[in-house]
């Protein structure tokens, strides 16, 4: 594989900005040191928890309610508050440094400019915008005539004085509408003298801009879109089973009450002999209404203040390991992977939609010149000794270019059979190389003798000059009139008499030249669909045998171009320049008349061969897109790139391949023809979802106008869908959108090529909207910045130059193949975590809260508490906390090779398996049945006995203490049985959680501790005296085998009876699948597809024709500014 | 407006890698158990487990029949007592009362004296909190969590305080071994009921000269027919705050029907083995009105095992534990059987 890295060097850039629109700087940090606090506090108290314990401390401070000293909520609350506030100080301080020196480092443009003046020629400037619409090839912008005259005079620039009135800011980005007045003398202002905030400025030393419009106003900010708060579809379940567990909390504490009642007056009343009724109660119902709020205090844990808290810091662990991760670190642009949005980790192992940019995220925007096909040979590929195609790698040796002194050291060819050809004088081969030298519209550079700088329109071409250059035609210089070749080391100067310029129409371009020698001939190159048209009858043998190497390289997801020439007669060459120089001068209809020029001159051509570039992928980009493919992850490629190119992306990447049944593109240019082309496409797919039985078409009969949830369909097989900006613009139109969602969701790949940011984001909101999936939107560039935002999940390509994705993403990394270990790995982890915690941690809950419940029963619904009321303060906060902590930090069901091999196991994550509201239901029944146990054990156990000694131990102080042992004991053994990850800390944190509760159970029980605070631990000698009874562990003992037994015979059986992937995983039950993404490389193509992608633009060929875009003086220009490529230097001043 | 941007210097000094660590830690990658409910560990503990609750629930069965229990519901039998006792007006008129039993047989070693209440909701949330360690200690503090009797309306302070105490049970109960028809007052221990730690630490009288003075200030509560300081006239040691059946009336129970230790047997002479068998009578002085809450009064004679009073809960509970595991073990094993004939590789 040869490649020719095609460099774009930074040259220094002077900018001066004038701010007096709006201030370019943007305000980040929420809080200042002063406002911290009561900020801070202000919007804790508006998370409705921490509300709701507010309210509770508020119940508890009302005397006739207050069933619970005030330390056990303050405690925990102000813990909670603590954390939580420490937590939003750190992340407010991280997110303001970040953004403000990434914006500094950035060198793209910062506000739209009005361009005043440049270094070139007619104050022109090339940008490349591949950060705006991701099209990779150079545009050039020029001034007005009037404003590139004050050049880089710094005192003219400051006393400019003109005045601009243009639109009003808006998010089109191919528009721009102003007039600037100067002197009295009005210039109309378009796009093409506006440099947008996103572009980069190539090949231009410096250039100074007005600007327009500035911050939140300009074109890219403006199709940004909002940045909205994200949450977790966790998030989402946790708040409605929080409301769940309020309405239940609130079903038990009425029933208490109503208990309540029912005592007092059946039995209170009459025990008012020795307990009178409180002050100011004066009947059974009114005890009833005060218990209930004193039951509300009680039962309140089942919704423990530290739940949200635990599960923000579980989520900062596990972004700290995205943060930590080797096997996620670029070392090429020293980049570690980064979760800046730390709150939604889970979310990674549910996504089901990946929306991916394709400049700079699945491509490398790097063009080599891979194969040819010369005169009916194909060269390119390396065969061993025995015939056999041999794999391109590092070690293959590499073509040896030293014959050549002007050969570029970075281009890398394989096949040593085209050099001998080439050296073997080869009349085919050679004009195939001349014609890549001539035919191009790429200007040379030459700073330096024999160091040759190509600056290219589009990559492509400038792979294919590199390439000549390497074979020995050395494109060097060119004039408006000549073009300077070194053929084999030979200097000739060709004339060049016209240049038949590429557009999308002719989706070609030709050049004229004469040779030296005399002769006159016509280069031409194209797609091989328009250019095989025009062969000479001559050319059909090898018509066909190239026509097999176009499959071939097509089927590779080479970019592929097929080359012509044809020797003109110099009579009638001189007849139609004439025409063509009327023509170029016409008036009226210019544009057709030169086309059909064109058209009258190419044709009957001499086919010569093709040419093969590679688009170079990112690595590891189809071993990726497979991966994630087999985890039944949808892969959408959002692109504002030609549709050529990105099916081509699509096809080399594996997305596309001839495998499919088919590839529908939509390119309807009416709403009409938008709808028939998806409904005819949907017939293919699904032929009965067009039956009036249709559960889906029944489903949107009967609804309402609110939008509703689409359930997955299922395709006859496998197939694409390609669509275009224009037709998409119709297809999210209102009618057309759930056509479009229903039919594109049918595909297994969706390929929108042309679209602009916002359209991206459109689509993304599109599938947000209809369908029940979590979606991932994955880019580098500005243009990716709204669908970041819009996507539950935004991942930045981090370490190209631009920084917008990365800061408005929510995890960042250097490369595309990152993604599956954030998603398989990490994602995996953090949703499996996150779920085994959220289930421990309401069965825990369930377990401690409701032996208040049945207590109730027993002790005439009088609010009495089973345990201590430390250990209820204590409970969530130190005695269970660290363990299931240290299961979520730490768990791994499989490890993260497994994982990998594995992609199925991220399968049920997708389908929310692991939690939802079933699996809360299970485990609040779970809770209710170990509370039922952790009561009626030590009850019976208790009940009516004495000690060995003789003595009580049926005393409310020892049923509470061994209540809690027993609860404690075994919700620390259910952690042990759902910890399938013993690390040491696992260890220690189970193990120190037991020991701290026997430790500070006996501290709290000692004598001293009862002789300083008498009041606070009234509990003494209560630990001595009943844990050395045999019947005390006899029965905790009982409790923990009928609360674990049943779980352990349980999960046993399931496990056996419906394994799970990662069950069977663990069992050896999967054989693990080599990955075979090679072979499918070398298939061959059963149909015909064109290679076809060329990101070439219109115009180029008129601006080398009129010179305007060449250096008057010689090509070693002297510059005063020398420095590297890496090393802007820049000046930003105010006027 | 006037602002300079400058870039940071690049080059120079280098900057440090931004590669993370290779720590096992940061990379998840520390060593770790994985244990996984395999059929190895998933029967063994079945069974095992069946055959440990089986052995223990026998065990205590059969240890528990040893056991010699006998209890009497004596506010039935004393129903002119408990007639007198429902107007409170009566408070200070005495009312004795007799029940008799016959022993068929010599119950040997310790026995434990109990008296039952049934109903009597001690462990109510407003009850249990009605009571002032502080003061118990014989520190002298402000008694607020004593409500509602705290002090006399003239202000006089209540000693002790609270609700648990001023209900404090008062019926005094004799044992009469009835032998050749003269009777024999059966020796008890009124010391020794209580826990160490509420003897010696919990209960403490206010320190003054005599206990009579150091209670000086302070009434007695409302139901009680003596002072506190008065509870126990003939054992210094047991009187006051640190009398035993205060003691053990304070350390409420858990439930609403409940036993607390109220005498033991003292084994001499005639008795040094425990009770001969025979006739008996327990004469009780009734106090304690509990008819007006439907209550019930019991009074118990009972020996201890190992595994402590006769309650046949836990060996039940134990042995219907023992059978499900054991059970289950087999129903797993078969399933487990069943699903190895047809175990294929499942492909996905």
């Amino acid at each position: 594989m040869g490649c020719a890295v095609i460099l774009f060097p930074v040259l220094p850039i002077l900018f001066i900005f004038l701010f007096f629109l709006q201030n370019n700087s943007i305000k980040t940090s929420k809080y200042n040191f002063f406002t911290f606090l009561p900020l801070n506090l202000f919007e804790q108290f508006q998370r409705i928890a921490n509300a709701y314990f507010l309210f509770l401390l508020i119940l508890q401070l009302i005397p006739q309610i207050s069933s619970l000293a005030w330390f056990t909520t303050v405690v925990p609350l102000v813990l909670v508050l603590a954390v939580s506030g420490v937590k939003d100080a750190i992340d407010d301080f991280v997110r303001s440094i970040l953004l403000t020196c990434t914006l500094d480092l950035s060198v793209c443009v910062q506000a739209d400019l009005l361009l005043l003046s440049s270094s070139e020629p007619h104050s022109l400037t090339y940008i490349e915008t591949a950060e705006l619409d991701g099209e990779t090839n150079l545009k050039v912008k020029q001034a007005l005539t009037v404003t590139a005259e004050l050049g880089e005079d710094l005192q003219k620039l400051t006393e400019f004085n003109g005045e601009v009135k243009c639109e009003a800011p808006n998010n089109k980005l191919d528009k721009f509408t102003g007039t600037l007045t100067l002197r009295g003398e009005k210039y109309a202002l378009d796009n093409e003298k506006m440099l947008l905030r996103g572009c980069t400025i190539r090949n231009t030393e410096w250039c100074f801009g007005l600007v327009i419009y500035a911050g939140p106003d300009t074109k890219l900010m403006q199709n940004s879109g909002k940045t909205t708060f994200k949450r977790t579809s966790i998030d989402r379940l946790m708040n409605v089973l929080v409301l769940v567990i309020f309405a239940f909390l609130a079903l038990m504490c009425l029933i208490l009450a109503i208990g309540n009642g029912i005592w007092e007056y059946d039995k209170g009343y009459y025990f008012q002999v020795y307990l009178p009724w409180a002050e100011g109660v004066n009947s059974a119902s009114y005890s009833g209404f005060l218990m209930f709020w004193s039951y509300v205090i009680i039962l309140n844990t089942v919704v423990p203040i530290s739940l949200y808290v635990s599960v923000e810091i579980i989520r900062l662990g596990n972004s700290f390991y995205i943060d930590w991760d080797r096997k996620m670190y670029y070392p090429l642009n020293d980049t570690p992977a980064q979760a800046r949005t730390t709150t939604l980790n889970e979310e990674l192992g549910q996504i089901k939609y990946i929306f991916s940019d394709k400049t700079g995220t699945l491509t490398q925007n790097i063009m080599c010149f891979n194969k040819c096909s010369i005169n009916g040979k194909s060269y390119g590929d390396v065969y061993d000794m025995s015939g056999q195609r041999i794999e391109i790698n590092e070690n293959t040796e590499k073509v040896d270019f030293s014959y050549n002194q002007l050969a570029d050291p970075k281009f890398a060819f394989y096949d040593h059979s085209l050099v001998e050809a080439v050296k073997l004088s080869d009349v085919p081969t050679h004009r195939f190389f001349r014609l890549l030298s001539l035919c191009h519209t790429v200007m040379p550079e030459e700073k330096k003798e024999g160091n040759l700088v190509y600056q290219a329109q589009s990559p492509d071409e400038g792979a294919l000059v590199t390439a000549a250059r390497n074979f020995g035609f050395v494109f060097r210089a060119r004039t408006p009139e000549t073009i300077t070749i070194v053929e084999m080391g030979e200097t000739k100067i060709y004339k060049l008499l016209a240049i038949l310029d590429f557009n999308n129409v002719r989706k070609r371009m030709s050049v004229i030249v004469r040779s030296p020698e005399g002769d006159l001939t016509l280069y031409c190159k194209g797609a091989d669909t328009i250019l095989y048209e025009l062969l000479h009858s001559s050319c059909d043998t090898l018509k066909e045998e190239t026509t097999e190497h176009l499959n071939e390289f097509a089927g590779e997801g080479l970019r592929t171009l097929v080359v012509a020439y044809k020797n003109l007669d110099e009579d009638y060459f001189q007849e139609w320049i004439r025409r063509h120089h009327e023509a170029s001068t016409a008036l009226e209809g210019r544009e057709d008349k030169l086309s059909e020029l064109y058209e009258e001159i190419e044709k009957d051509l001499m086919l010569l061969g093709a040419t093969a570039i590679e688009d170079k992928l990112q690595d590891g980009v189809p071993q990726t897109i497979e991966t994630l493919a087999k985890a039944n992850i949808k892969i959408w490629v959002l692109t504002g790139d030609k549709q050529e190119t990105a099916m081509n992306i699509g096809y080399s990447c594996n997305l596309l391949n001839d495998d499919m049944e088919d590839v529908f593109i939509i390119e309807g240019s009416t709403s009409d023809d938008v709808l028939n082309e998806l409904r005819n496409a949907r017939k293919k797919m699904k032929p009965d979802s067009f039956l009036d039985s249709d559960e889906i078409n029944i489903q949107f009969e009967k609804s309402s106008k609110k939008p509703k949830i689409i359930p997955d369909e299922q395709a006859n097989g496998v197939y694409g869908l390609v669509i275009t900006g224009h037709s998409l613009a119709y297809a999210l139109e209102g009618n057309l959108e759930l056509e479009l969602v229903r039919t594109a969701c049918l595909c297994k790949v969706v390929i929108c090529c042309r679209v602009t940011p916002l359209q991206k984001a459109q689509v993304v909101e599109l599938v947000k909207k209809y369908k029940k999936a979590v979606t991932l939107a994955i880019g580098d560039g500005a243009n990716d910045v709204s669908m970041i935002k819009t996507a539950h999940i935004g991942v930045g390509i981090s370490g190209q130059e631009g920084m917008q994705a990365v800061l408005s993403s929510d995890f960042s990394f250097a490369q595309f193949r990152y993604l599956q270990r954030l998603l398989l790995v990490h994602g995996r982890w953090s949703y499996i975590r996150m779920c085994k915690f959220l289930k421990y941690f309401f069965y825990k809950n369930f377990a401690f809260t409701l032996v208040h419940f049945w207590y109730g029963f027993f002790s005439g619904f009088s609010a009495q508490t089973v345990y201590d009321e430390w250990f209820i303060t204590l409970y969530n906060l130190v005695y269970t906390s660290l363990p299931v902590l240290g299961m979520s930090l730490f768990d791994q069901d499989v490890d993260d090779r497994w994982s990998m091999l594995f992609p199925q196991l991220y399968v049920p994550g997708q389908q929310n398996l692991y939690f939802n509201k079933t699996v809360f239901v299970k485990c609040m029944l779970q809770g209710i049945y170990s509370s039922l146990i952790l009561f009626f054990i030590p009850y019976g156990a208790m009940y009516n006995t004495m000690r060995s000694d003789g003595k009580a131990i049926a005393d409310y102080q020892s049923f509470a203490l061994m209540a809690q042992t027993c609860l404690l004991i075994v919700v620390s053994v259910q952690i042990g049985l759902d910890t399938s990850y013993w690390t040491v800390v696992n260890q220690f944190f189970i193990w120190g959680s037991l020991s701290v509760y026997f430790a500070i159970t006996f501290t709290m029980y000692s004598d001293g501790m009862y002789l300083i605070f008498t009041a606070s631990f009234p509990f003494i000698g209560t630990a001595r005296n009943t844990l050395s009874q045999p019947n005390v562990w006899l029965a905790i003992f009982l409790s923990i085998t009928l609360c674990v037994l049943p779980v352990v015979g349980f999960r046993f059986l399931k496990a056996q009876l419906k394994p799970t992937p990662s069950d069977k995983v663990r069992r050896y039950l999967i054989k693990p699948e080599i990955l075979c993404s090679r072979t499918r490389r070398l298939r061959r193509t059963s149909t015909r597809r064109s290679g076809y992608a060329f990101s070439h633009q219109h115009g180029f060929g008129a601006l080398i024709m009129s010179g305007r875009n060449m250096r008057p003086k010689s090509p070693f220009l002297a510059t005063s500014i020398k420095s590297g490529p890496e090393k802007p230097v820049s000046w930003f001043g105010l006027i | 407006v006037n602002k300079q941007y400058s870039f940071p210097t690049q080059g120079g000094e280098t900057r440090p890698s931004r590669c993370p660590d290779n720590s096992a830690f940061k990379q998840q990658k520390l060593p770790a158990w994985k244990p996984q409910l395999t059929i190895a560990t998933v029967l063994p503990s079945f069974f095992l487990t069946g055959a440990f609750c089986l052995a223990v629930g026998v065990c205590l069965i059969l240890v528990s029949a040893c056991l010699f229990l006998s209890q009497i519901d004596y506010s039935d039998k004393c129903s002119d007592c408990s007639k007198l006792r429902e107007n409170s007006s009566n408070w200070n008129k005495e009312c004795y009362c007799s029940v008799n039993f016959t022993l068929k047989e010599d119950i040997l070693g310790d026995v434990f004296m109990y008296y039952g209440l049934q109903n009597f909701y001690q462990n109510h949330r407003r009850y249990v909190i009605s009571r002032s360690d502080a003061q118990l200690l014989g520190r002298n503090v402000n008694r607020s969590y004593c409500a509602p009797f705290t002090t006399y309306r003239n202000g006089t302070p209540m000693a002790p305080c609270g609700a648990i105490a001023n209900s404090m049970f008062n019926d005094t109960i004799d044992l009469f071994y009835n032998l050749n028809s003269s009777a024999i007052q059966v020796p008890v221990l009124k010391t020794g009921n209580s826990w160490w730690t509420d003897k010696n630490v919990k209960f403490r009288n206010p320190k003054s000269y005599n206990l009579s003075s150091a209670f000086a200030g302070t009434a007695r509560p409302p139901y009680w027919h003596k002072p506190v300081y008065l509870l126990d006239e003939e054992d210094e040691r047991n009187n006051g705050y640190v009398n035993e059946d205060l003691i053990i009336w304070m350390r409420v129970s858990a439930f609403a029907t409940f036993r607390n230790l109220y005498r033991r047997v003292k084994r001499i002479r005639q008795f040094a083995d425990g009770l001969p068998a025979g006739n008996y009578t327990f004469r009780i002085s009734y106090n304690f009105p509990v008819t007006k809450f439907k209550g019930r009064k019991h009074v118990i004679l009972s020996t201890v095992v190992w595994s402590g009073g006769s309650n046949p809960f836990l060996g039940i509970a134990y042995v219907v534990s023992g059978t499900a595991a054991t059970l289950t073990g087999f129903v797993i094993t078969a399933i487990h059987l069943k699903l190895r004939k047809k175990k294929t590789y499942f492909q996905k």
